[in-house]
């Protein structure tokens, strides 16, 4: 947190009455957290059984699985790209997760984790490769992987329905466990999220992701390999959608061939609310992670209040908009205040 | 100078270079020594910035020989250029806007500490070091979105200095530059050269050119013309290297009998960008708006056109009151205005040539409410022989044109509206030395038809050539109007940084 103090630290120096805006726009994750503890508080309020453990386990894990695909999607986003095949890739990989156990119920959990990412990167690769290769804009290219690979699952899945029975128990205990009364899904995510949070940070990798979704054609100049990069992005997006497919199969221990359908939208918004620049080159994994929290904390505090499971779509979507208009709103309260201060130095 | 007689940094021999049918290259040849500042001069179109591209590694020459420290070399792409020394600072820096400045410095060479993880603390650190170095106050951690173009220039040298560059290239970095921000780049060239490095200064301020460099390559039509020392020239005989011919008439403005008051703007405030703004315009006149970059010229003209909104004071065209906000008001009444930033605001650079061309008087060309191609394109045709655009074809993307070609296009769209008031914005800015001559005669003759020209220009010879009247700006308010005959590069100069005395 030493990065988050001096940060401040320069917002403070630059002294300029928009403080609060450029910490709301610098740091949105604390926007994330107080609109986190207004839902909880306002809830637990209304009905004190959402605080309850299993409530909040039950929300965690779920929110687990959006955070996981969050991350994958984050990074894509941020070269200025999207991938909306996560969903498709989500259901592909869990089906074939379950069909694995199927035929072969003794096979060691490492090998299903690894099948399940190998689907996804494979995936991924069918993607990149389209993107970078062809040049296809990334969002034509995944609206069509989107279909074509859920084509592919209900051809191979057709009426069948893999579920808790056929799979072991030490699977099955991924979805449910606990330690210390946290789920072993909120323990995933929070690790995967840490590693992405530092890795997006740390690596020369990761900072050319930014420099390519602030500015491609700078990117090409300043010698990035910006067609790897863009590639490399969704074959973790891809790999991380097949890890998730496994994690999601254990959580739901029954799957059939419409797993994860419309989960993409559910992602995106989640990174958008968590502040990921929709058009690249800004925003957080931990951000994003904190979005798919929010969402899903608001979801369940809907059906708490007894509120129709109807509004809660109406209601992610208006906050999806609040989000971006209040980013922009920001952006151009800010934007007055940057140049007087330049103005002010010459 | 001081190493004339040893071998060259960097050479470039007879290097061609094609797109398409288009040869872009023909001969093009550059030594630049260790120590010295060379200049690179020639009209748009010479093919400085495919030389310059070769330099840098974006394109790979034809044909042609890339010498280095004595030794061939090839680039296959920027970085490979940039590992061999090479940095190039683009006219508008490609920084990354939502990176901070340090990262911008260090994009793709961040200093690393174990593990292979970036140090971002050294990071910082250089970069202030830099910015001591060539004695520049800049936060490094502050995020380059927001910072003026001199400012981003500084980070592309310090992005040059941290990758140990020995041949700095610097393609037209005044364009948009203040007096006092080229004053400090020209104490940073120096300090690059009395450092040993190589710079190339490709500009076509010949005045620059004299003021800073030691030796001057000269192109035209993607040929080398010649190198010479400085003092074996002079700005008459580069020009008639650049063109093939003398070029006396740079500014032919025609005398003009003003008639009536076309544009009368009153009082015109908008809160904090400008304030009681008032000139008139008569018809047969070019107006000249003069001022430092940032003292609200450009505003103004928005304003007037009706983009932006003025909070107080009226513009008036032939004695009828404009309503704030409204362009397309603002056009029914005749006015046209040809913006600054031709890529942005002046074109649709996706769009074809002659789409561009007519889309301002798309009333003219349509029958009913559909639009007949075979009408558009005979439209465009006219108007792009009237103003000698040169292009390949007319239904090829705007961008395909060179910038002077550009600009003429988006002339051509508004002169085919027959406007009476025409504001024009830095015109001729990055402009090649000929195609301004067009641009001006141009002008010039619009005036003679009894057009009224504003005409916004920060190149002062420009305005002390081709204006009848000057009104100089300073911080949004109007310190002073000049006639033709009282103007001069002093008055308008003190009047632009707010030296005035008000008995004169």
């Amino acid at each position: 947190m030493t990065a988050l103090a001096e940060e401040q630290k320069v917002v403070h120096r630059s002294g300029s009455s928009h403080v609060i805006a450029e910490l709301l726009l610098r740091f949105r994750e604390l926007g994330i957290v107080l609109a986190l503890v207004l839902v909880v508080g306002g809830t637990t309020i209304d009905n004190h059984r959402f605080l309850s453990l299993a409530n909040v386990q039950q929300v965690l894990s779920a929110a687990s699985i959006i955070a996981l695909l969050a991350i994958g999607e984050t990074i894509v986003i941020i070269t200025r790209n999207v991938d909306l095949s996560i969903g498709s890739v989500l259901g592909i990989s869990a089906y074939a997760t379950g069909e694995l156990y199927h035929r072969h119920p003794h096979v060691p959990l490492v090998l299903v984790f690894l099948l399940a990412v190998g689907i996804g990167a494979a995936f991924g690769v069918i993607n990149g490769v389209i993107v970078t290769v062809v040049r296809v804009p990334s969002l034509v290219v995944t609206l069509g992987t989107l279909y074509v690979i859920r084509g592919i699952d209900g051809a191979w899945a057709g009426g069948n329905q893999v579920n808790a029975s056929m799979l072991p128990n030490s699977f099955n205990k991924i979805g449910y466990g606990t330690i210390a009364g946290i789920p072993y899904l909120g323990i995933i995510a929070i690790v995967a999220v840490a590693i992405a949070t530092y890795s997006m940070r740390t690596f020369r990798t990761a900072r050319d992701f930014y420099a390519i979704g602030s500015d491609p054609e700078a990117a090409r100049l300043a010698g990035i390999p910006v067609g790897a990069r863009v590639f490399l992005a969704f074959v973790l997006s891809g790999a991380i959608a097949g890890l998730a497919g496994a994690v999601w199969l254990s959580y739901y221990a029954s799957v059939d061939a419409i797993a994860g359908v419309g989960y993409e939208f559910q992602v995106i918004t989640a990174v958008v609310i968590g502040g990921v620049a929709i058009f690249g080159g800004s925003g957080t994994v931990l951000g994003a992670a904190l979005g798919a929290l929010l969402l899903n904390t608001i979801n369940s505090a809907l059906v708490v209040v007894n509120v129709s499971s109807f509004w809660s779509q109406a209601f992610a979507g208006g906050l999806l908009v609040s989000a971006i208009a209040f980013d922009r709103l920001i952006a151009v309260r800010v934007a007055p205040a940057l140049r007087t201060r330049r103005r002010a130095r010459v | 100078m001081t190493t004339m007689d040893s071998h060259p940094v960097l050479s470039l021999e007879h290097a061609q270079k094609s797109f398409g049918a288009v040869h872009a290259l023909e001969d093009g040849d550059i030594e630049l020594f260790a120590g010295e500042v060379h200049g690179l001069v020639g009209e748009n179109g010479a093919g400085k910035s495919t030389l310059v591209k070769i330099l840098a590694g974006v394109h790979r020459p034809d044909a042609g020989r890339l010498v280095l420290d004595g030794e061939e070399a090839v680039f296959d792409n920027a970085k490979q250029s940039q590992a061999a020394g090479i940095a190039i600072i683009f006219q508008e820096p490609t920084l990354f806007p939502d990176l901070s400045v340090a990262e911008n410095i260090f994009v793709g060479m961040q200093p690393l500490k174990r593990f292979r993880r970036i140090d971002g603390r050294r990071m910082r650190r250089d970069a202030a070091g830099f910015f001591e170095q060539l004695g520049v106050r800049l936060d490094p951690d502050r995020l380059a979105r927001g910072l003026s173009i001199a400012d981003q220039q500084l980070v592309e040298i310090a992005k040059a200095l941290t990758a140990n560059a020995r041949v700095i290239v610097m393609d037209e970095p005044t364009a948009a530059l203040t007096t006092a921000e080229v004053e400090r780049l020209f104490g940073i060239v120096q300090t690059l050269r009395a450092r040993g490095n190589a710079v190339l200064f490709v500009s076509h301020r010949l005045n620059e050119i004299f003021a800073i460099c030691q030796r001057v390559t000269v192109m035209r039509d993607g040929r080398h013309v010649l190198t010479k020392s400085i003092e074996e020239l002079t700005t008459q005989s580069v020009i008639r290297a650049m063109v093939g011919r003398d070029m006396d008439a740079l500014f032919p403005k025609v005398a003009t009998e003003p008639g009536g008051v076309v544009l009368k703007v009153d009082r015109l405030t908008r809160e904090g960008v400008f304030t009681d703004v008032s000139f008139e315009v008569r018809s047969g006149e070019i107006v000249a708006l003069a001022g430092l970059v940032g003292a609200g010229r450009t505003e103004v003209a928005r304003a007037i056109f009706g983009i932006d909104r003025w909070d107080a004071g009226a513009v008036e065209i032939h004695g009828r009151p404009l309503p704030t906000g409204s362009p397309s008001a603002a056009m029914a009444a005749g006015i046209g205005l040809v913006p600054e930033d031709r890529r942005q605001q002046g074109l649709i650079m996706d769009l074809s040539i002659e789409r561009n061309i007519a889309l301002a008087s798309l009333d003219s060309v349509r029958r009913g409410g559909l639009i007949p191609r075979g009408a558009e394109r005979k439209f465009a045709r006219d108007w792009a022989l009237r103003l000698q655009l040169k292009y390949g074809k007319l239904t090829n993307a705007a961008w395909t044109l060179s910038g002077g070609n550009q600009q003429k296009a988006v002339l051509a769209k508004w002169l085919a509206r027959k406007p009476t008031v025409l504001i024009v914005d830095e015109p001729t800015r990055g402009i090649d030395v000929a195609t301004k001559a067009e641009v001006h005669r141009l002008l010039s003759e619009l005036a003679a038809q009894g057009v009224a020209v504003l005409m916004i220009s920060s190149e002062l010879p420009e305005v002390l050539g081709m204006a009848d009247r000057i009104v100089v700006l300073f911080e949004g308010r109007v310190t002073c109007e000049l006639a033709r005959v009282e103007a001069s590069e002093d008055a308008i100069m003190r009047a632009a940084t707010g030296v005035v005395e008000e008995a004169a």
